[in-house]
């Protein structure tokens, strides 16, 4: 592997060994990952956690839907340099424009002195132009400043994932230039393993009826947002701080706190009339 | 090396790249992959770069390296077959009962959802018993109880686990929810209907537009002019006819039901009418087809720009598409055939689908499809038809 180093897992997230070795492939290959799967499905915590565990550090791209690629490269601070211009109490040179360019999340990972992570989140929002030109910038490892006629060029390149919720298809010379993983929603073993990462000392009751209760109320039909890992260890920290509660109240119907896990009003009622309808039988 | 691996993944429909064949083969010059399984891992996230090509790779990773069956297109029509059974011996129990060898006393305890785990249990049983084979099976010979390949509803059966060989893994095929010929989910129905939009400008000026920006400013010799637009919102309107009557549509409810709360969730101007069948003087706006008759006319009047989206089988008795009193209700009576309306519709509202929830490949045998299709450009209610239909709604011409 590259310098030796192996991803393996981190303290806050339960990684799956398939994972593992695309997340080490990639690194080897020295190709982006792309990863797609539901929110809730730990897309974006992977990259924490690569950091975390290879001691590097972490930057994040949050890519918006009007985001141009060259505001992820670097920017070109026109304003402070009208404005230096004009009453000239900086201690800037105005003539060397090198001085009003500052490096976007990809600039500043080309440039870091050390190898970091570089985590491109939610890559689909962006239009497909974005998607490409970008590619291209991480495949080259290179991108030239045109105001100042110079190329920056990575020192080291940087540990590439790049997420994405798949609201629209991405285009096919973008997915040929990354590897690709789906992360399935947890099975309720791999939710217990993940809960116990989190909350260590959690009562084993509490455990397997939450999580119990948590994948019935998920199989609800035309629930519209259906509750993810997140809701689920919110829920569990909310029953856990309640002292009346008891894990017997769950397995009888009584579901506590649903507003934790159903964020929509309708999806809240259902859950709700589903959870006191059970009472009955 | 792999090559034939390769070829096969290729001819079987996944869109690999001699560019991702030649990444695979520097990792296993690397040295990076070891085993079968970190084969299946890497070639997986090295070639294949779309969930929904998952289960296919699957299957031929388990053929090729384990000589398990492929898929083939029998299937498909196998699991249409076995859906319409299924929805035909549920309405006469003592055949399901003598099938499943209970009797009736003991079925009726059965909840219906209980009833369809036990029927999968036993398709489990039959399927772990004919290995490898498109054999049918059933109860003195008269009714066949399904086929190998068959998963009732497109549920998944074997559940994920680790610790097991690259080949096992495969052959449980966890991604068979993804795959292009599973059944739709909400989110899936989602990605194919994001793109239908039509943005039009409207509400307060408050947008900077920087080009023209620039342009009046340096037309007024750098006097600073800023120009605002209005921002963009979706404007598009869209009217949603859904076929409910009939058993026909029965078996497609759950998949309709998806198309049909997402579009009412998601479409701001959609209005949603009912029909049996096919369309004749009137649409109906609720469900039931009783309370709220709409006259066909009055669609008319809406913006042809309007997005007609018709949901149905297509398939009815030839005359009551063409014969000027084709409707097979004795109070609706019209003086024009139903094909005729069709067309009329179609004329009217120039971006105009049909969405069929039969799949593709068995609307050849159905004559009123074949007729309806020559109306409507018709699209299979799945994924890849969706997406297909979205791309002739927001056509340009």
């Amino acid at each position: 592997m590259v310098e030796g180093r192996k991803f393996t897992g981190a303290t806050r997230y339960v990684l799956d060994s398939e994972l593992a070795s695309i997340v080490n492939i990639s690194m080897a290959l020295e190709m982006p990952l792309l990863l797609k799967g539901e929110p809730g499905t730990g897309k974006t915590m992977l990259a924490h956690a690569i950091a975390e565990s290879l001691k590097m550090p972490l930057l994040i791209l949050n890519v918006k839907s009007s985001m141009k690629l060259i505001e992820a490269l670097y920017q070109y601070d026109t304003l402070t340099r009208l404005n230096d211009s004009r009453f000239g109490d900086s201690k800037r040179d105005i003539s060397n424009i090198e001085e009003y360019i500052k490096m976007g999340k990809i600039g500043q990972a080309f440039t870091a002195d050390i190898r970091t992570v570089l985590l491109i989140d939610e890559i689909d929002k962006a239009d497909t132009d974005f998607q490409d030109d970008m590619l291209d910038v991480l495949d080259q490892m290179e991108f030239d400043i045109i105001e100042i006629d110079k190329t920056v060029k990575a020192k080291n390149r940087p540990v590439i994932i790049i997420t994405s919720n798949a609201k629209k298809d991405l285009s096919d010379p973008f997915l040929g230039r990354c590897n690709f993983h789906h992360i399935a929603f947890p099975d309720p073993k791999m939710m217990r393993k993940i809960i116990n990462v989190h909350f260590p000392d959690l009562d084993a009751e509490i455990l397997e009826s939450a999580v119990e209760t948590f994948y019935r109320l998920r199989e609800l039909d035309s629930i519209e947002k259906k509750p993810a890992t997140r809701e689920l260890i919110n829920w569990i920290r909310a029953l856990n701080a309640d002292p009346d509660f008891k894990p017997k109240q769950l397995s009888k119907g009584d579901a506590p706190y649903l507003g934790v896990l159903f964020k929509k009003s309708q999806d809240y009622n259902r859950a709700a009339s589903f959870a006191s309808r059970r009472k009955i039988f | 090396m792999f090559i034939d691996f390769f070829y096969k993944l290729k001819d079987l429909g996944i869109p690999v790249s001699p560019t991702s064949f030649l990444t695979l083969q520097k990792a296993l010059s690397k040295g990076l992959i070891r085993s079968v399984d970190d084969f299946y891992t890497a070639s997986r996230a090295i070639l294949v770069k779309s969930e929904r090509y998952f289960d296919l790779f699957d299957q031929i990773f388990a053929h090729h390296f384990q000589g398990a069956e492929l898929p083939d297109n029998d299937d498909l029509q196998l699991t249409e077959i076995a859906r319409a059974l299924l929805d035909d011996w549920l309405k006469d129990p003592k055949v399901l009962a003598d099938v499943l060898g209970m009797d009736e006393a003991q079925l009726n305890k059965l909840s219906p959802e209980e009833l369809l785990e036990y029927f999968k249990e036993r398709l489990k049983d039959q399927k772990e018993r004919h290995d490898g084979g498109g054999k049918w099976i059933g109860t003195g010979g008269t009714s066949p109880v399904g086929h190998s390949g068959f998963h009732p509803g497109g549920m998944r059966v074997g559940g994920m686990s680790r610790n097991k060989s690259a080949v096992k893994v495969a052959m449980e095929r966890r991604y068979k929810d993804y795959s292009l010929n599973g059944p739709l989910t909400q989110a899936m129905v989602g990605e194919a209907l994001k793109r239908l939009r039509n943005m039009i400008p409207s509400g307060p000026k408050d947008n900077v537009n920087i080009d023209k920006t620039i342009y009046q400013t340096l037309k007024n010799a750098g006097e600073i002019e800023i120009v605002f637009d209005r921002s963009l919102k979706d404007r598009l309107s869209i009217i949603l006819a859904i076929d409910n009557g009939g058993w026909s549509m029965d078996p497609y409810i759950p998949v309709v039901q998806t198309l049909f709360d997402y579009a009412r969730s998601q479409f701001k101007e959609l209005k949603i009418c009912f029909f049996h069948n096919t369309i004749y003087d009137t649409v109906w706006e609720d469900a039931a087809r009783y309370k709220k008759p709409r006259k066909v006319d009055e669609l008319a009047r809406f913006d042809p720009e309007t997005r007609l989206i018709m949901v149905g089988d297509a398939s009815m008795a030839p005359y009551e598409l063409m014969a000027t009193d084709g409707s097979i209700y004795a109070n609706e009576r019209s003086g024009k055939a139903s094909i005729e309306r069709l067309k009329s519709l179609a004329e009217t509202f120039r971006h105009c689908v049909w969405l069929n929830p039969v799949s593709e490949n068995m609307w050849v045998y159905t004559r009123t499809i074949q007729m309806i299709r020559q109306i409507f450009p018709m699209f299979e209610l799945s994924i890849d038809g969706l997406e297909k239909a979205v791309a002739q709604l927001m056509a340009k011409n």
